[in-house]
């Protein structure tokens, strides 16, 4: 294969190079744990090496799909409808890259943690991947579906097999839950695709053709809902979280940093992608809705992590909040709110994903989750407790740190449309920092109270390694956010003009909303 | 050019981050040290520098250097880089930054010398200096934020450095959480900012304001407002003071540096940073001269009864700021950034005595365990009255000097009254009166501390009375770089050593006869119709007032000496007295009780009910509830799973059908 060849080609190679790896871990002696831990490590690692070069060859300025392969898959009714259809704009860019970043953290983050059935539990991460990274790059609706249902079962069993006490009940109402979300995406898959063959003749599933596709306003606002509800409970969204805390606190650690990481962001991700280019006036007409359920997520989401005696749980609500923000800023239909809410999904895969792995640290020592059981380890864990500070600044928005630069674009943004979203959204930062540094005091700070705690060993080598990177990420974003925001803007842009040419003939909520931001102006 | 080297300034002490962070604890104790002393020594002389060469600047010239380092977030219409600015105003703040820092730096390393983690406490200061010289040198709104965050972040780390104390660890999250009300307000004051003008670049908005005086006064009291709110945070006002006498729990070097001289200042550098903003605002600059008259007058009324030789410090801080912030709110900007610069010079000395004082005697700081101290620490003893007296308003220490103008403004400046003028008068005799106790407690008088210590008692390190002793002259001679005119005139001095500072300043800040007009202007169009510029004052009054003043000041500083050391016990016989007034004082009017019980305790009572009640219960009930629907469903469906292959068969073949039936319609 040659180099242009290998461009071409390489959203499939950077997909499908996991899978490869998961058959090539099921060759390997079930005993070979440490062959195991080597391949799979090596195989996320390749993943993500191959993957960077995405992010130079992208051609900034530019909205369009890049690295797009378009091959028949499926033919229906003499045509063909089904096609593997994939590419990615400056949207997806990040999303697959915050996929193989963190699958290999992940991985490399499990290696003290899951002591039995390795195999099968690497396997399982190295398919996830690939199920992560097609549902990113999908550019064909049925491809995308598939995708999003594979990769709730090796999450599933993640869950289900190296779970905490209660996994059963957790990986269950996981999955239960999406699926009850995604079974209605798929009626308005088929839907839509069903109007356009009446109205062209065309069979068709490409997202891009399917794009403007005009339908009643009744129609439209049913496929919406269909549509939203999926992407909401993945988010997600007040009040479809219930399942997240629970996922969490019983995942590994490994599940928490993909599920955090990488799934939620699939929600908003979808709300970009699908939602809002699919029903622009529909994502209009409801944006009160989606932005009044973001803002509760924030407020409410915080006050609940505020009171949670279990660190993951804890971590689990922040992530309601954050991607609260998130839902926010998309839906505000601003450049800079929908820019912010990337950065926001970025950073937050970066800080939350550092906040699980310290908190996996931790309960690897002591096999307790529990802040009360903690108490003045700071002491005894220097390193662990800089950058648990580092990470947590980050988390609640300190400026030169990833965080800030997601709230502070959506809180512009959200500004632009309505100032008073943006007054109660940054409420969120006073209580981002309550929750975050109570939880310093009562695990880091203080005397140490607890016999056991005396002789926790700070972080290791390997430890550090796996740490440092996200750290290293979150100054980065922080500090430079330009070549992010730069390969993003285009493709962000894009999708807000999409809403704003259909808020010209729109509803008048929008309009009234358009108002009050230029009077603020 | 210096233009090319602004970024020095900040990067020094980023440089001796990295060192100090990354590989502090390998280095050798005596190298760490000096790493960071040398890190604030470089910005120190880059930042006198600068200040040179803005001095040799002819007048007419504009005293203003810009350096771009990068773009920072940028998207569409938002744009914000990573840019400095070097005015007089900035000058002159990264020269007290950098010039009382480096001094503080130096006592560190004797203060400190035996902490074991030393390097991590000069990682700290070192990145304290970096992020409180981007706040001053910022050239936009965004960017000093970014040093206003992290001057919180520091002081959040450095007042809990001793983590392990309960106490430390809760003041620390104290402060930041405070803070943090105010930033909540810092952010949307600029987020306004933005909309209104389409940048947060100083220049930008500043020159649309001034372009047109006036013109939108309810917006701009609005943004006005939102910024002081940040202010009141990070300069410790009511009412947000709270935390800073709680800061009192960190290394008293570190109260010196950022809860004295630098970082509680910045809310009125940034008053002052904004003055064009607030002279068309002028309903603002009424609230911000209450706020600070108010802040003055309560601290001090506290600092009178406190038995904690720091805390009596701190409270002492708050009414210092409380100054400042009337100075701003009555149109003399100038006066509040001169009295910042002086304080910063007589506060740091004071803390840094206090803390020679807690060193020298084994970490005790109650006053009522003290006394006498003289006799065994005279370095210490003489500097800390240099500092009591400068505080204390005694011509021609530097405190007399910006103390009195702003007295002074705050009867005949552009938003002056008779009320503001009467608060600084009590408030300067509390002032004198609580310096006094705490002075002639702590250091004369009859020894109180228990018998076995006092063989022990030392003076401190000359790498400490070093830096007390160069504080003590900026103390004595700080003043004179602002000889007010009433004076100056009548001295007969050369008429450009005359309130020399105050010109300096003219491009940064707007001078005060401009200030008058812009408010009249402003306060025409001002929603609150009370807004009315000051009478004229005669200023025929100013030296008689001065002269009161100083007067008043000595009577409190007599009256103390009498009350402490010539008939001790006459204080504790008046508080016995009036035992709920005293009470009151003592507990601080109970603010941080009231605080508790209106918003910290209905806060997690609310947090846990939407918790266990909306959350566990309704919500997660509700999904369970729906689980269970379709488990007791599922058993009535299973006959349909009835294990036959042909009843399998047939329900594909009908599902298959109706697809084709809905995809042919």
């Amino acid at each position: 294969m040659g180099a242009e060849q290998f461009q071409k080609h390489i959203l499939t190679v950077i997909t499908f190079l996991p899978l490869a790896g998961a058959a090539l871990i099921a060759l390997i002696p079930r005993r070979a744990t440490t062959a195991i831990k080597a391949v799979a490590f090596a195989v996320s690692a390749a993943t993500f090496a191959i993957s960077v070069p995405l992010f130079f060859w992208f051609r900034t300025g530019t909205p369009g799909m890049q690295f797009t392969v378009d091959v028949p898959w499926i033919t229906l009714l003499g045509q063909q409808a089904i096609r593997y259809s994939v590419g990615i704009d400056g949207i997806s860019l990040f999303m697959v890259l915050l996929t193989t970043f963190l699958t290999m953290i992940a991985i490399a983050g499990s290696f003290a943690g899951i002591k039995d059935r390795e195999r099968e539990y690497y396997a399982l991460m190295l398919m996830l991947e690939t199920g992560m990274l097609g549902v990113f790059i999908a550019l064909d609706l049925v491809l995308f579906y598939v995708f999003w249902e594979a990769m709730l079962i090796p999450m599933y069993f993640i869950i289900g097999v190296w779970g905490g006490p209660r996994r059963i009940y957790a990986a269950v109402k996981f999955f239960i839950y999406t699926m009850a979300g995604s079974l209605l995406m798929l009626v308005a898959i088929i839907a839509m695709a069903v109007m356009k063959y009446q109205a062209t003749g065309v069979l068709t599933f490409s997202v891009q053709e399917l794009y403007g596709l005009e339908m009643a306003r009744g129609t439209q606002t049913l496929l919406f809902l269909a549509y939203a509800l999926a992407f909401a409970i993945k988010v997600p969204m007040f009040p479809f979280h219930t399942w997240l805390p629970d996922a969490h606190v019983e995942a590994p650690t490994a599940g928490s940093v993909i599920l955090a990481g990488v799934l939620l962001k699939m929600g908003t991700y979808g709300f970009l992608r699908f939602c809002i280019p699919f029903f622009p006036e529909a994502s209009l007409a409801f944006a009160p809705v989606m932005i009044a359920l973001g803002i509760i997520g924030i407020i409410y989401g915080a006050l609940v992590a505020l009171v949670q005696p279990d660190m993951k749980k804890l971590v689990a609500y922040s992530s309601v909040s954050h991607l609260g923000v998130s839902v926010l800023g998309i839906f505000v239909f601003t450049l800079q709110g929908a820019q912010g809410s990337l950065v926001q999904m970025i950073s937050h895969g970066f800080s939350t994903g550092a906040l699980f792995l310290l908190v996996g640290m931790i309960y690897e020592r002591r096999h307790t989750r529990l802040i009360e059981d903690y108490g003045g380890i700071w002491a005894v864990m220097p390193k662990y407790g800089a950058i648990f500070i580092i990470i947590t600044m980050a988390s609640i928005g300190l400026p030169f740190l990833s965080g800030f630069v997601g709230e502070w674009l959506v809180l512009v943004g959200s500004w632009l449309a309505n100032p008073w979203y943006a007054v109660l959204a940054a409420t969120g930062a006073i209580l981002s920092a309550c929750y975050m540094l109570w939880m310093l005091q009562r695990v880091l700070q203080g005397p140490i109270t607890r016999d056991e705690n005396r002789a926790l060993k700070d972080l290791n080598f390997r430890e550090m390694v796996v740490l440092v990177p996200l750290v290293a990420g979150t100054i980065w974003l922080g500090v430079y956010p330009k070549p992010f925001l730069d390969r993003m803007e285009p493709s962000v842009d894009n999708v807000i003009r999409m809403v704003q040419t259909a808020g010209v003939s729109s509803p008048a909520a929008y309009q009234a909303d358009a108002a009050a931001g230029e009077e603020a102006r | 050019m210096i233009g090319d080297f602004l970024w020095l300034i900040p990067a020094f002490p980023l440089a001796g981050v990295l060192v100090n962070g990354l590989l502090g604890h390998r280095l050798p104790r005596m190298l760490s040290g000096t790493v960071a002393c040398l890190a604030v020594l470089g910005s120190a002389v880059v930042s006198v520098m600068g200040l040179l060469h803005l001095l040799q600047t002819p007048a007419g010239q504009a005293r203003e250097i810009h350096q771009t380092l990068f773009p920072w977030i940028s998207t569409g219409s938002f744009q914000t880089s990573v840019s400095l600015m070097l005015d007089p105003l900035s000058a002159v703040m990264a020269c007290v930054v950098t010039g009382v820092g480096f001094l503080i730096h130096v006592y560190s390393t004797g203060y400190m010398a035996h902490d074991p983690r030393y390097h991590r406490y000069f990682t700290y200061l070192n990145l304290f200096t970096f992020a409180m010289l981007l706040l001053v040198l910022a050239d936009n709104f965004l960017l000093m934020f970014v040093g206003w965050e992290g001057v919180g972040l520091c002081s959040y780390l450095l007042i809990g450095f001793w983590f392990q104390k309960p106490s430390a660890a809760a003041a620390g999250k104290k402060a930041f959480l405070v803070n943090r009300v105010g930033d909540f307000g810092f952010l949307l004051g600029m987020l306004f900012i933005f909309a209104v003008f389409g940048s947060l670049d100083y220049r930008v908005v500043f020159d649309k304001v001034a372009a047109e005086p006036g013109a939108i006064t309810a917006t701009l009291t609005a943004i006005c407002l939102l910024l002081f709110v940040g202010a009141t945070g990070k300069s410790a006002q009511i009412p947000l003071y709270v935390w800073l006498p709680d800061a009192m729990e960190g290394p008293t070097p570190v109260s010196a540096l950022i809860h004295a001289a630098t970082m509680v200042t910045a809310g009125v550098y940034m008053v002052a940073r904004c003055s064009i903003l607030f002279v068309n605002a002028p309903a603002a600059l009424l609230v911000i001269a209450i706020i600070g008259a108010a802040t003055a007058l309560f601290a001090a009324t506290i600092g009178l009864v406190q038995n904690d030789i720091k805390r009596v410090l701190a409270y002492s801080t708050v009414s210092q700021l409380g100054y400042m912030f009337m100075a701003c709110g009555v149109g003399a900007f100038a006066a509040a950034i001169f009295h910042l610069m002086t304080h910063a010079f007589f506060k740091a000395l004071l803390f840094l005595g206090a803390g020679s004082v807690i060193h020298g005697i084994h970490e005790e700081q109650d006053i009522r365990r003290m006394g006498g101290l003289m006799k065994w620490m005279p370095i210490t003893g003489f500097t800390f009255w240099i500092g009591t007296l400068a505080i204390a308003g005694i011509p021609p220490l530097s405190g007399f000097f910006s103390k009195d103008e702003i007295i002074w403004y705050s009867l005949a400046g552009p938003m002056g009254h008779w009320a503001f003028w009467a608060v600084g008068v009590v408030t300067a005799v509390l002032t004198a009166f609580y310096m006094a106790r705490l002075t002639f407690k702590t250091f004369h008088g009859q020894p109180r501390m228990p018998e076995e210590i006092r063989s022990k008692i030392h003076e401190s390190p000359l790498s400490m009375t070093t830096v007390l002793t160069a504080l003590a002259v900026g103390a004595v001679f700080a003043g004179l770089v602002n000889i007010p005119e009433a004076i100056g005139h009548r001295l007969h001095l050369p008429e450009n050593s005359i309130a020399a500072f105050t010109h300096f300043l003219e491009p940064s800040i707007v001078e005060k006869k401009e200030a008058a007009l812009l408010i009249a202007n402003a306060a025409g169009n001002a929603p609150v119709g009370f807004v009315r510029p000051a009478p004229h004052v005669d200023h025929a009054l100013e030296l008689p007032l001065m002269g009161l003043t100083f007067v008043l000041a000595l009577l409190s500083i007599a009256l103390g000496a009498s009350w402490y050391v010539r008939r001790p016990g006459t204080a504790t016989a008046l508080a016995a007295r009036a035992p709920a007034l005293y009470s009151l004082l003592l507990n601080k009017y109970y603010v941080d009780e009231i605080y508790s019980a209106i918003i910290v305790r209905p806060g997690m009572a609310f947090s846990r009910f939407l918790w266990r009640g909306v959350d566990v219960l309704i919500i997660d009930g509700l999904v369970n509830a729906v689980a269970w629907f379709f488990g007791i469903a599922s058993r009535l469906f299973r006959v349909v799973q009835s294990g036959y292959v042909r009843g399998y068969a047939a329900g594909m073949l009908a599902g298959a059908l109706i697809v084709i039936w809905v995809l042919s319609r």
